[in-house]
């Protein structure tokens, strides 16, 4: 705990230096970098201390705010998310270091990693506060600094705007969870975690589910709060974007677990609603994907399936609790957990290979790249890995984790309950997004790292240095390690989960070593699998030993090929998935027509806008706007007619109150 | 006992390129011809494999991984998979999941390599296999999820091996509904007409040939055998289905059930020759009835 604390220490007092520092980039950046770093590392030590004494820690001193208590504690729940927050944070850190050099002169660089090491302190601060005041004020100190590190560069609309949309979006957020607390606080009589457990009628409780299901939900970007998060995580740094991805959006997930563990017995529909809204979350966000041509924006539309997915499997959690399916249950809550840690490892990856590509080649376009592989190989090994990860492809991470959302949905499928029926459409639905993922990653990594450069842009890319390379690859030897050792991780989700839902250890862990007897045979299986391919290599390579192997250009059906323009772009590749389901994506193209058979001007263009940005949140803005249109002649700034109002409102009410 | 598995799937390996042999030998009789010998991919492989190679300069280590992974992925899968009704090599519970997703792996080597050469008609393949499989994997994972039900089992063998009987008993039109929808899983998978026509020289209208235009000798040898087994591997599924009985000994069994995977190439070669290939546009209408078909059937299961 005292580590923990300290962690917290460093990373204020570096972000202050850091700032304080920032006439000079080198020495705030070394400074801001630093610090975080080893913040990190000291968090990451007491986090080995708590999982090695089994009693939660816990720390309250006593606070001046009215309501408020300093009070924080770390559960094997806090712990597991903690774990998260920490790894990427360092590797994200180190890796901005890098990213930042290029901005040396051109930005405040001080300022920047103020705020990034205050969002990471706010974020450790969310996870370990215990009362309802704090948890909101961290709360509030992680939005507002993420914020700002998406205003990075501020000076485009573009950047603008995803500033503005984050902002309006983390407020309606907030709000909801004000709501939350004050309900639950009223229920308890006080706003300590610790009294909670909402003992009210089913009504309340599902009132203040719901506050948690949207105010939680739409930081961490679930189906249809997420129209903020494709517009701010590619305008961010890079190395933002990673932390944001991977790590910020996952407290909205841990926002909706604790609020679980207060509201004891869960509704069945509850169950069925975050189902349904990580079904919608998971398909309609890779579809989103798909249609992109901005990477970091692909990226970000992934995240959003990935949060649907995790929504899915904690929803089978809640489901398998109402019917009293411990089994079901403590799949459900493991797969989400375990799935919400390798999210945070392979997408904290591909979106620091991401900058790195953009910050070699100046565009994040994915029509105007091609043959960046060769250049930047180390980062495009990396990217792969994390593609094969994002599919849940074996034999890596993300597999595994999946593998576990079926285990569990495939021992629910027998008999007529519903539960039997959900299991079904999860599964249909998780293969779908599966087979829509691959079609998505497919395109990123071979439209960018593939093929011969489609322009001028990659064609001074170079390999990045060791503070931008290392990141990455100890990333993924994450990815590898978490996917081979999934079952050794396997009991300290199921003591969280414990600990969380207050289903016994004893039955926790007799269900985990149930299936840990099917993952450890899926991992040997998929040890075997990379055996065998080494096997393959070699006979390949002892049949080609001592021929010619010769090299030419690519037998284009019998033509040399020629222009690097009659490549697929990622538009063409995707267009066809595009075109059938353009119901829902409402792609826009706009061209003109080939002119004649020697066509020398041509323009064609696609783009695919947010079907729930544009379809339900611009008329809804549009409202707010009309409505505000009318009332504006109230608020005409002179200032004798508004005492006036003031005056008539004072009357009023003590006409009422007599 | 491990001995009969061993020999099961040694089996497998050596006998399923002989199937697509009949499939030519069966279309060549409906063309009036007399077509290649049974053994032509045999021949075609060894050659191969004793060829030298091409590589275009456009490509990376992805292109020389791809051949290998796909090769690795379907002979794993080849473990899981039961033979006639007899427990394959491995078996566990969530298996299926394991098989459908190396079989995506490779997919995705495929698909990448294609897009690695930087040729437009490769990138049209990769981008059609890509837009297929979104169709035929939950038509497929619902048809396996039908039949797991209905056996209670979570495993393929478990669920080709052990009550088939029973289950054609108790859900016979289930159990039919999920023959239609993995024998158009089955074509479309091993790209076989209408979907894709493994015969045809013309690029614009190939999608799994047309990924693999720019192997050449060993690669292609690893392409053309992991097609073979990729389609013993479907097609024992589909057999699996009709296997139940299990009361003539090992060796015979066995041997029904080679015949039956001969008999099931020959049903392919008649499908191909008696039908056009789809337009490209109409081939998801053809996956979406495969997958309404497993809905169908899930729903009967839910009696």
């Amino acid at each position: 705990m005292s580590f923990t604390l300290l962690s917290l220490g460093i990373l204020f007092i570096s972000g202050c230096l850091a700032f304080a520092f920032n006439k000079s980039d080198k020495l705030s950046n070394c400074i801001g970098a630093g610090g975080a770093i080893i913040a990190s590392f000291f968090g990451l030590i007491s986090l080995v201390m708590i999982f090695n004494f089994s009693a939660p820690f816990s720390l309250s001193l006593p606070w001046h705010v009215p309501y408020g208590s300093f009070s924080i504690a770390i559960d094997k729940l806090s712990a597991l998310f903690l774990a998260v927050v920490y790894v990427l944070s360092g590797l994200s850190a180190l890796y901005g270091f890098g990213y930042l050099k290029h901005y040396y002169g051109k930005k405040n660089i001080g300022s920047s990693w103020f705020c990034f090491n205050i969002l990471i302190a706010g974020m450790v601060l969310v996870i370990i506060a215990r009362n309802a005041v704090l948890f909101l004020m961290a709360w509030e100190i992680m939005s507002i600094s993420s914020f700002f590190l998406v205003l990075f560069e501020g000076e485009k609309r573009q950047s603008a705007r995803a500033g503005l949309a984050y902002l309006i979006a983390t407020g309606i957020g907030t709000f909801f969870l004000l709501v939350l607390f004050i309900l639950l606080a009223g229920d308890a009589g006080s706003f300590d975690f610790s009294g909670w457990q909402a003992s009210g009628s089913q009504g309340l409780r599902s009132a203040i589910f719901m506050c948690a299901f949207i105010g939680f939900g739409t930081k961490a970007g679930i189906m249809p709060m997420h129209v903020w998060l494709p517009e701010a995580h590619p305008a961010a740094p890079s190395h933002v974007s990673a932390i944001m991805s991977a790590v910020m959006i996952k407290t909205g997930i841990y926002g909706i677990l604790r609020t679980l563990t207060f509201l004891g017995m869960p509704c069945l529909w509850w169950g069925y609603l975050l189902i349904g809204a990580g079904i919608v979350t998971a398909v309609l966000g890779v579809l989103f994907a798909l249609a992109q041509h901005d990477l970091k924006r692909l990226l970000a539309y992934s995240s959003i399936e990935n949060i649907g997915i995790i929504t899915m499997a904690i929803g089978m959690g809640v489901l398998g609790i109402g019917t009293n399916n411990y089994g079901l249950a403590v799949m459900g809550f493991c797969a989400g957990i375990l799935h919400m840690i390798n999210h945070a490892f392979f997408k904290g990856m591909l979106f620091l290979a991401a900058g790195s590509v953009y910050y070699k080649t100046a565009t994040r376009e994915m029509d105007l790249l091609g043959g960046i592989l060769k250049k930047m190989p180390i980062t495009g090994a990396c990217f792969l890995i994390g593609s094969i990860a994002i599919c849940a492809l074996p034999p890596l991470n993300g597999f595994i984790s999946e593998f576990l959302i079926y285990l569990a949905c495939f021992k629910n499928i027998s008999g007529n309950s519903i539960t039997a029926v959900i299991s079904m459409g999860v599964i249909v639905f998780l293969s779908l997004t599966g087979a829509f993922a691959l079609a998505c990653f497919s395109k990123a990594f071979g439209i960018v790292f593939l093929g011969r450069p489609r322009s001028d842009y990659g064609l001074g890319a170079r390999e990045t240095g060791v503070c931008m390379g290392m990141p990455l690859i100890i990333l993924a030897f994450a990815c590898v390690i978490l996917g081979a050792g999934a079952a050794f991780i396997m009991p300290f989700i199921g003591s969280a989960v414990s600990s969380a839902t207050g289903i016994p250890a004893v039955a926790v862990s007799h269900i985990i070593s149930s299936a840990n007897v099917s993952l450890t045979r899926v991992i040997i299986m998929v040890f075997s699998f990379c055996a065998l391919l080494f096997f393959i290599a070699i006979l390949r390579g002892l049949l080609l030993k001592n021929r010619r192997i010769e090299s030419g250009p690519t037998w284009d059906c019998g033509y040399a090929l020629t222009g690097a323009r009659m490549q697929y772009t990622g538009s063409s590749f995707a267009q066809p998935l595009i075109d059938f389901f353009k119901g829902i994506l409402r792609a826009r193209k706009k061209g003109i027509k080939v002119p004649g058979y020697f066509p020398d001007k041509l323009s064609f263009e696609t783009r695919t806008d947010d079907i729930f940005a544009e379809s339900v949140f611009r008329p809804m803005r549009d409202i707010v706007h009309a409505i505000a249109e009318k009332l504006s002649w109230f608020q005409h700034g002179r200032l004798q007619f508004y005492i006036l109002y003031i005056f008539i409102a004072l009357v009023a009410l003590f006409i009422w109150k007599l | 006992m491990v001995k009969k598995e061993i020999i099961q799937f040694a089996l497998s390996l050596i006998i399923s390129p002989l199937l697509f042999g009949v499939i030519n030998r069966t279309k060549a009789f409906f063309a009036g011809r007399r077509g290649a010998p049974l053994l032509q991919l045999y021949y075609d492989l060894f050659k191969l494999l004793r060829k030298s190679a091409v590589y275009s300069d456009t490509i990376t280590p992805v292109f020389v991984f791809a051949p290998i992974i796909s090769l690795g992925a379907v002979i794993t899968s080849l473990l899981i998979v039961p033979f006639a009704g007899y427990r394959p090599l491995v078996s566990f519970e969530g298996d299926l999941v394991l098989f459908i997703y190396l079989l995506a792996l490779a997919r995705f080597f495929i698909v990448i390599a294609a897009l690695d050469t930087g040729s437009s008609f490769e990138g049209m393949g990769a981008s059609r296999e890509a837009q297929f499989a979104v169709f035929a994997e939950p038509a497929f994972f619902l048809s396996l999820v039908a039949l797991s039900r209905a056996a209670g089992q979570m495993s393929v063998s478990g669920i080709f091996s052990s009550s088939v009987t029973s289950m054609w008993s108790s859900y016979g039109p289930m159990v039919f509904l999920v023959l239609g929808s993995l024998f158009i899983v089955f074509l479309a998978e091993n790209s076989r007409i209408p979907v894709d026509d493994p015969n045809t020289h013309l690029e614009l209208t190939m999608i799994h040939e047309v990924m693999v235009l720019d192997h050449s000798g060993v690669d292609l040898a690893f392409l053309f055998y992991s097609a073979a087994i990729k389609f013993w591997l479907f097609g024992s599924l589909i057999i699996g289905v009709f296997f139940g009985p299990r009361n003539f000994g090992w060796g015979i069994d066995c041997i029904i059930f080679i015949v039956s995977m001969m008999v099931l190439a020959c049903i392919t070669g008649i499908v191909e020759s008696i039908f056009a290939r789809l337009r490209l546009l109409k081939v998801p209408h053809f996956l979406i009835v495969a997958l309404a078909l497993s809905v169908v059937a899930v729903i009967l299961t839910l009696r």
